[in-house]
C-alpha cells in the first residue's frame, strides 16, 4: 500500500514537471524540431547528463534499491531495424500530435479533452502492432 | 511562489526528471510511459488477439499507478501551479506557424486549430490526431520505448540501441515538421 502511494506520488512529480517544463506542449516540440531553442534539448540533455551519472554510481557502488534488493540494469536486446524503423514512425507521430506518451497523459490532466482521441488512437496503434510484429522487420 | 507559477526553466525541470528517474530506479523499477498502453491492450482483452499482449500485467501495476499520478500531476501543473498557459516559444517558430495557419503561436499551451473545440468539426484535423496518436503508439512498441524509455531512461544506461531509437525519433520529427507540415497544414 505504501509503495502504491509512492508510485502514484512520483506520478503527480513527474506530471507536474512536464506540464510546468512545458515539454507537454505542442509548440515545443515543434521549436525543438526547428532547432529554434534550446529549452527541449536543455531538459532531455541535462536528464541524460545525470542519469548517466547517477546510474553509474549505483553500478559501480552496487547501490541496493530502498527495498534491499539488487538494482538490475538488463540490457536492452541488440538490433537495428526495430529502433531505427520504430523510431521513425514514432517522432512523425511525436511531431505531428506535438506529444509523447507521458505528456498525452499530462494533458488529459491539464483537461485538454481532444487529446483523449490522441491517446486512444496511440493504444490502438500499440494494439496493431501487436497483431502485425510477426510480419514486420525487427 | 512566483518561481513555481512561471514556467519551468529547463535546469530546473532537466534535473528534477533525473530525480523521477533516480527514485524510479532505486526502487528496482524501469522509467517508461509507452509500455502502459500496451498494458491497456491487455486489459481491454487484446490477449485473444495476439500473444503480444499476453503477459502478466500485474506486474506492470506499479506503472499503471505512475500514469494516474501524471494526469493528477498535470491537472495540478495546469490548474493550480500556473498562471495562463502561454508558451513563449522562439519568434522564429512563432512566425513560421503563423505562415502555416496557427495564429496562437506564442499564446497558448496547445494549438486551438488541432486541439480546440472546434477540432470536432474540423475532419482534416481530427484525422491528423488520429494518426498522429497512431504513429505514436505503434512507433514506440516497435522500437521498445518512447522518449522516457529511450532517450532518458535508455541513454543514461548507455545502451546503444536507444541511441538508435532516439536518431529514429528525431529523423522522423524532422521529416514531419520540414517536409510534411507544409503539405499538411
Amino acid at each position: 500500500m505504501v509503495r502504491s502511494i509512492a508510485y502514484v506520488l512520483i506520478g503527480i512529480f513527474f506530471g507536474i514537471v512536464l506540464y510546468k517544463s512545458e515539454a507537454a506542449s505542442w509548440f515545443r516540440i515543434f521549436e525543438m524540431f526547428q532547432f529554434h531553442s534550446f529549452h527541449m534539448y536543455g531538459i532531455i540533455g541535462s536528464a541524460m547528463g545525470l542519469g548517466i551519472l547517477q546510474n553509474q554510481i549505483i553500478q559501480r557502488r552496487k547501490v541496493k534499491s530502498f527495498f534491499g534488493e539488487e538494482i538490475i540494469f538488463a540490457p536492452k536486446d541488440p538490433g537495428f531495424k526495430r529502433y531505427m524503423f520504430g523510431g521513425i514512425l514514432f517522432g512523425l507521430g511525436w511531431a505531428l500530435a506535438g506529444a509523447c506518451p507521458g505528456p498525452m497523459y499530462t494533458l488529459v490532466g491539464a483537461g485538454y479533452w481532444s487529446i483523449l482521441l490522441v491517446l486512444a488512437s496511440a493504444i490502438f496503434g500499440t494494439y496493431v502492432y501487436g497483431i502485425v510484429r510477426g510480419k514486420l522487420p525487427h | 511562489m512566483e518561481y513555481i507559477l512561471h514556467p519551468w526553466p529547463w535546469y530546473v525541470s532537466g534535473p528534477l526528471i533525473a530525480l523521477v528517474l533516480l527514485v524510479l530506479t532505486l526502487m528496482g523499477k524501469r522509467f517508461g510511459m509507452s509500455s502502459n498502453l500496451r498494458t491497456f491492450c491487455t486489459l481491454c482483452g487484446a490477449g485473444k488477439h495476439s500473444d503480444f499482449f499476453k503477459f502478466d500485467w500485474k506486474a506492470q501495476k506499479w506503472n499503471v499507478l505512475v500514469v494516474i499520478g501524471v494526469v493528477v500531476g498535470g491537472a495540478i501543473g495546469h490548474f493550480f501551479l500556473s498562471e495562463g498557459d502561454t508558451v513563449a516559444i522562439s519568434s522564429s517558430s512563432i512566425a513560421q506557424l503563423n505562415d502555416l495557419g496557427f495564429q496562437g503561436a506564442g499564446n497558448e499551451y496547445l494549438p486551438s486549430e488541432l486541439f480546440g473545440e472546434m477540432v470536432i468539426v474540423d475532419p482534416k484535423m481530427l484525422f491528423y490526431l488520429v494518426i498522429g496518436g497512431f504513429l505514436v503508439g505503434f512507433g514506440a512498441r516497435y522500437a521498445g520505448g518512447c522518449t522516457s524509455g529511450h532517450a532518458i531512461s535508455g541513454l543514461s544506461n548507455l545502451q546503444l540501441p536507444s541511441l538508435i531509437a532516439v536518431i529514429g525519433f528525431f529523423i522522423g520529427g524532422l521529416v514531419m515538421v520540414h517536409f510534411l507540415f507544409p503539405i499538411l497544414f
